[in-house]
């Protein structure tokens, strides 16, 4: 759907270097890296909003690299909402429509379809200077829909959000997604974006592109150090989730949280977890005997790897704690960490 | 609390300078007395320089606004090199002595320059006429319009004409349906002050068109033949409608902070 061919792209503050890439139709495919690795710079020049130096951008087929932004079927929505103040936000979702020839039934359809699934409908005439942040971020999601682009860009738009929000607007995403034939591609930071909403996803940095694949291959098998840094997320796991527990290759944890029953994976900060060599006596809810199987010096901390079962954990602890606790390759050892640092995804 | 020194030097030093502005104000608009204002606007010579004096500001700012608008989209929105140059151009009107602006326009309208022979080919004059009256308040006041409207223009964030393309909308639909929308009070302003600038200019006018008289310069030519008290009239008639133009300027940025 699309496909992106030995892009290069010089700005002041911004370079891309011999960028490939394709996107299958109707994927949900993320970008992410660090602040200032590119990825707005590269969704701005899909959307032909800046010029390139070399390379070619085709969307479905067609080769769109010297089109203006307005013929290239690519809807964009910011972070920062960028919804016009002037406008109502019914006035916003069908800014499009002035521009684009469509049949008046099906657009009102469409329309209606919009602003059920965001759930717009109370705040058809309000200002986007009398909405939420949330809010402004369904208004942006529907304007950009409303036109029916061949590809919808989304760049960080769940940052901005506060948490309760963010869940909001990530269930909208989902549900959009499902229902149109909009190929999606998203710039996040967020992990728990990347599972919950894509298949595959890229990362990218200093303007180049580090790896591709599918979101947990990336997290499994990161291809360079600066990915496996970057994914930071160590204790990932698949899960069943029943009630407030989750059962991860028979060994149940306790989240302390009824959750979505549509998810499949949890996962641990490796600073999270606390090592002990006597049981630990906390209001920490889950406590493991295991052995240590490897201790890996990281600099400033120690990665210990620890077998609960069949289960492998990952803490982080300092020098002093390696020494103080004698930890050795093959001891005994418990593990604990609170329901809270369980996250689901 | 004990307010500080500081403060009380601060708000002597307004006061001061509030008195310094609005004394000779009031003492001008006071000293002539209704009969003589009543005379005097009932003064065809005066009715029609102030008249003149309006008119030509007026359309010194429909210019700046038609030909400014374009280049104080352009410096607000891209970045070349050389803006800082063509920046400080567009501010060098503020800096040079207004008798300079008139005899450096004179120079180019000339006979002896080839600017000046397309002009009298094509039947223009410059000196001594409602043309170059015009010419001449458009030099001095495009820089007011350029820097208010260009302000405004920066103010609007480029993201939102960027969604506006993305959404299909053309370079000049986005303008029209977007930016302008979003920076039209900027605009405005940009013209009063234009206009104001404009009508409150003696110094470039009087060298290029002494005739037809705009106020300014029938204010200076009656002080100069008849004295202070004959002037005063006129200069009070000139000064209210500087007042109205800047009053107005004021309601409409007030009404522009409570808004937004």
């Amino acid at each position: 759907m699309i496909s992106i061919q030995n892009l290069n792209i010089n700005l002041k503050e911004f370079n891309l270097y011999d960028i490939n890439l394709s996107v299958s139709e109707n994927e949900f495919f993320i970008l992410m890296g660090p602040t200032g690795a590119g990825k707005t710079v590269l969704l701005e020049a899909i959307a032909g909003l800046i010029p390139l130096i070399r390379g070619e951008i085709f969307v479905g087929g067609k080769k769109i690299t010297r089109l203006p932004p307005e013929k290239r079927g690519v809807s964009i929505v910011y972070q920062d909402y960028a919804l016009f103040p002037h406008l109502t936000v019914l006035e916003n979702i069908t800014y499009g429509l002035h521009f684009h020839r469509a049949e008046k039934t099906s657009a009102e359809k469409r329309l209606d379809r919009l602003l059920e699934i965001l759930n717009l409908f109370e705040l058809k005439h309000r200002f986007p200077i009398n909405l939420s942040g949330g809010e402004k971020q369904r208004v942006a999601l529907a304007r950009a829909l409303m036109v029916e682009p061949k590809v919808l860009l989304l760049d960080e738009p769940l940052s901005a959000l506060d948490p309760n929000f963010r869940e909001e607007v990530r269930g909208a995403l989902k549900r959009l997604h499902q229902s149109s034939d909009t190929t999606f591609l998203m710039v996040t930071h967020d992990f728990a974006d990347a599972l919950s909403l894509a298949g595959r996803a890229a990362v990218m940095n200093k303007g180049r592109i580090e790896q591709v694949g599918n979101v947990r291959e990336i997290f499994e098998k990161p291809a360079s150090p600066f990915v496996a840094d970057f994914v930071g997320m160590k204790n990932l796991f698949e899960a069943s989730f029943y009630n407030t527990q989750a059962v991860v290759s028979g060994l149940k944890i306790e989240i302390g949280r009824i959750v979505d029953p549509s998810s499949h994976y949890l996962a641990i900060r490796p600073e999270d977890i606390i090592i002990s060599t006597e049981t630990f006596s906390s209001s920490m809810r889950n406590n493991y005997s295991g052995i240590v199987t490897r201790i890996n010096n990281q600099g400033f901390y120690y990665e210990i790897d620890v077998r609960v079962k069949d289960t492998p954990f990952k803490g982080l602890i300092t020098k002093g704690a390696l020494i103080e606790l004698g930890l050795e390759e093959g001891i005994p050892v418990y593990i604990s960490f609170k329901a809270s640092a369980v996250h689901v995804f | 609390m004990r307010r500080e020194l500081f403060f009380w030097i601060s708000v002597s030093c307004g006061i001061m300078i509030m008195a310094f502005i609005i004394l000779p104000l009031i003492q001008l608009l006071t000293s002539p007395s209704l009969g003589m204002l009543k005379e005097s606007i009932q003064d065809s010579d005066v009715m029609r320089s102030i008249w003149l004096s309006i008119y030509t500001a007026g359309a010194a700012a429909l210019i700046s606004f038609f030909l400014g608008t374009p280049l104080a989209y352009l410096l607000a929105r891209s970045d070349f090199r050389g803006k800082r140059l063509v920046e400080s151009i567009i501010d060098l009107p503020i800096a040079i002595p207004h008798p300079v602006i008139g005899i450096a326009i004179l120079s180019v309208a000339g006979k002896n320059y080839w600017i000046g022979q397309i002009l009298s080919g094509l039947g223009i004059r410059i000196m001594g006429s409602v043309t170059g009256i015009i010419t001449v308040l458009t030099f001095v006041g495009l820089p007011f319009y350029l820097n208010a409207a260009k302000t405004g223009f920066e103010a609007i964030s480029p993201r939102l004409e960027k969604v506006s393309r993305s959404l299909g909308a053309s370079m000049f639909s986005t303008f029209f349906r977007i930016t302008f929308p979003l920076a039209w009070r900027s605009m405005l302003i940009g013209i009063i002050m234009c206009s104001a600038r404009a009508i409150s200019e003696f110094g470039a006018v009087v060298i290029v068109a002494y005739h037809p008289m705009i106020a300014p310069v029938m204010i200076y030519e009656r002080f100069e033949a008849y004295g202070l008290k004959y002037s005063q009239p006129v200069a009070v008639w000139l000064v209210s409608i500087s007042l109205l133009l800047f009053l107005l300027l004021r309601i409409l940025t007030l009404r522009n902070r409570s808004e937004i």
